[in-house]
């Protein structure tokens, strides 16, 4: 009876192929996998799961050793010597020592640390000329304060729809600041096509060009609220260029 | 006691070596400066200076993280005036904190024939091309009852219902529509990485298929798996 489970992971395994190393947390032989840390704190309690409403099962007393498994967002599961195996706040895992002496370092202070996390990447909606508009954006940090980012927009209007690919930087002035100002400019390509009740439509890539600006909110350490200003000029092939406003807010994280 | 040993056996390794800074084959000032390396290289003096504690070094393993989750589901969906049909569709999810998430869906359905189209016998509204109905939708999630299934005496699984709330856009009968979801679910998790999902979605949008607009809400009900990776 006991395989049962183990039939029923290798089952979905050769289903969800690709996620071998899923299967590694079933190997036996674990030595030098984890990071091994003792307790420095008077006890270190594990929830039965990782969240701060979970009910704290057991309390590894200082000296003792554990395994840690795995993260998930703000908790790590961790192993005790006898086998127990429960989820630790970061704040908790923060107080325990290496094999060494020295502070576990997660590397992830407070504030966020671009060199470590340069990656940002949202998806925000808004305005765009009177129609709708959905963008998903990545970002790259270059420095503290400048940062290359690659977006991908889909505006819905009531004459056309348009798709935006845009590539840009941004330059954030007061990246320490918990409302971080930025502004940015980039260049790009918008295919329109125009609805099929309008006469004669027909579609058409021009290059476009923008300047914005707008801020960043930080929820939390890896988590801001964004909201962008854009100016585009849509360079046509008539006579005259277009400008349209954009307007949009959404969501991002690093990582 | 020993500070002052090692005292006496510096200035005994130091005394073979009081001419040597003036030595003008010195070459490296560190070398030199280094009496009791010096020294145990010439073998004048017993090499008794060993480092006493040799500093650990150890390699520490990267932490596994695993805060995204991927995986298909399929379920029913309402397409307003057009009937239920199967939908399938896969997400990605990224967690942001125990709290937070963020979800990106596709799915994809067939619209089968209005009422009307069925009781007119013969005039379609729609092609069988603007029939498929494909979404796709960035959403963010809140965890709002997390918790724990007990199944039996021995097992406990952990769970959350949560609520979600996107845009997106929906293609549906020969043009891209704006699209505002809400929705709710509950996630199992089965074990540490594979999550079993149940979920209700509405999806939003306007269509103006039959002369003026009219907003629609187009429920989706749907059982998912994914793996946290």
């Amino acid at each position: 009876m006991r395989i049962t489970p183990k039939l029923g992971t290798l089952l979905i395994l050769a289903l969800a192929s690709g996620w071998a190393h899923a299967a590694d947390d079933r190997r036996g032989d674990d030595e030098g996998r984890y990071v091994v840390v003792s307790v420095a704190d008077p006890y270190l309690e594990l929830h039965t799961g990782p969240g701060r409403g979970y009910p704290v099962f057991h309390v590894v007393p200082r000296g003792q050793q554990v395994d840690v498994l795995m993260r998930r967002t703000d908790w790590f599961k961790v192993r005790d010597e006898r086998g127990r195996e429960g989820w630790a706040h970061r704040r908790s895992m923060l107080r325990t020592l290496l094999a060494d002496g020295t502070p576990l370092d997660l590397g992830d202070p407070e504030r966020r640390d671009y060199s470590r996390d340069p990656w940002e990447a949202g998806a925000q909606s808004g305005d765009f000329g009177g129609g709708n508009v959905n963008t998903a954006y990545v970002g790259y940090s270059l420095n503290e304060f400048l940062s290359a980012e690659v977006s991908a927009s889909q505006v819905l209007g009531r004459a056309s729809n348009a798709w935006l690919g845009t590539v840009g930087l941004v330059h954030t002035f007061r990246p320490d600041w918990r409302v971080a100002p930025f502004v940015g400019l980039g260049t790009g390509v918008v295919r329109i096509e125009p609805k099929a009740t309008i006469v004669a439509p027909v579609d058409r890539t021009e290059q476009i060009g923008y300047v914005g600006a707008g801020a960043k909110y930080y929820l939390s350490r890896r988590f801001v609220f964004r909201g962008d200003y854009r100016r585009y000029v849509i360079f046509t092939e008539r006579e005259r260029n277009e400008v349209r406003d954009e307007w949009k807010v959404g969501f991002a994280f690093f990582f | 006691m020993e500070s002052r040993l090692r005292v006496l056996l510096l200035i005994a390794a130091s005394l073979p070596l009081s001419g040597c800074a003036l030595w003008p084959f010195g070459g490296d000032r560190g070398e030199a400066a280094d009496p009791v390396e010096a020294t145990s290289a010439e073998g004048t003096a017993p090499a008794v200076v060993e480092p006493g504690v040799v500093r650990r070094e150890i390699d520490v393993p990267e932490i596994e993280t695993s805060d995204f989750e991927v995986g298909p589901y399929v379920g029913t969906f309402s397409t307003e005036d057009f009937g239920v049909n199967p939908v399938l569709g896969a997400r990605l999810t990224y967690h942001i904190s125990e709290d937070f998430f963020a979800e990106a869906l596709v799915g994809r359905t067939e619209a089968s024939r209005t009422s009307f189209e069925r009781l007119s016998g013969g005039a379609d509204l729609l092609t069988d091309s603007e029939r498929t109905l494909t979404y796709y939708n960035l959403a963010f999630g809140y965890n709002l009852f997390p918790g724990e299934v007990f199944v039996g005496r021995r097992r406990a699984f952990n769970s959350a219902f949560y609520v979600t709330a996107g845009v997106g856009s929906t293609k549906f009968a020969g043009d891209d529509r704006f699209t505002v979801t809400v929705g709710a679910g509950y996630r199992l998790l089965l074990n540490d990485w594979l999550v079993a999902h149940l979920d209700v979605r509405d999806h939003m949008f306007e269509i103006d298929l039959l002369g003026s607009n009219k907003n629609t809400h187009n429920l989706e009900t749907a059982l998912g798996v994914t793996v946290f990776f």
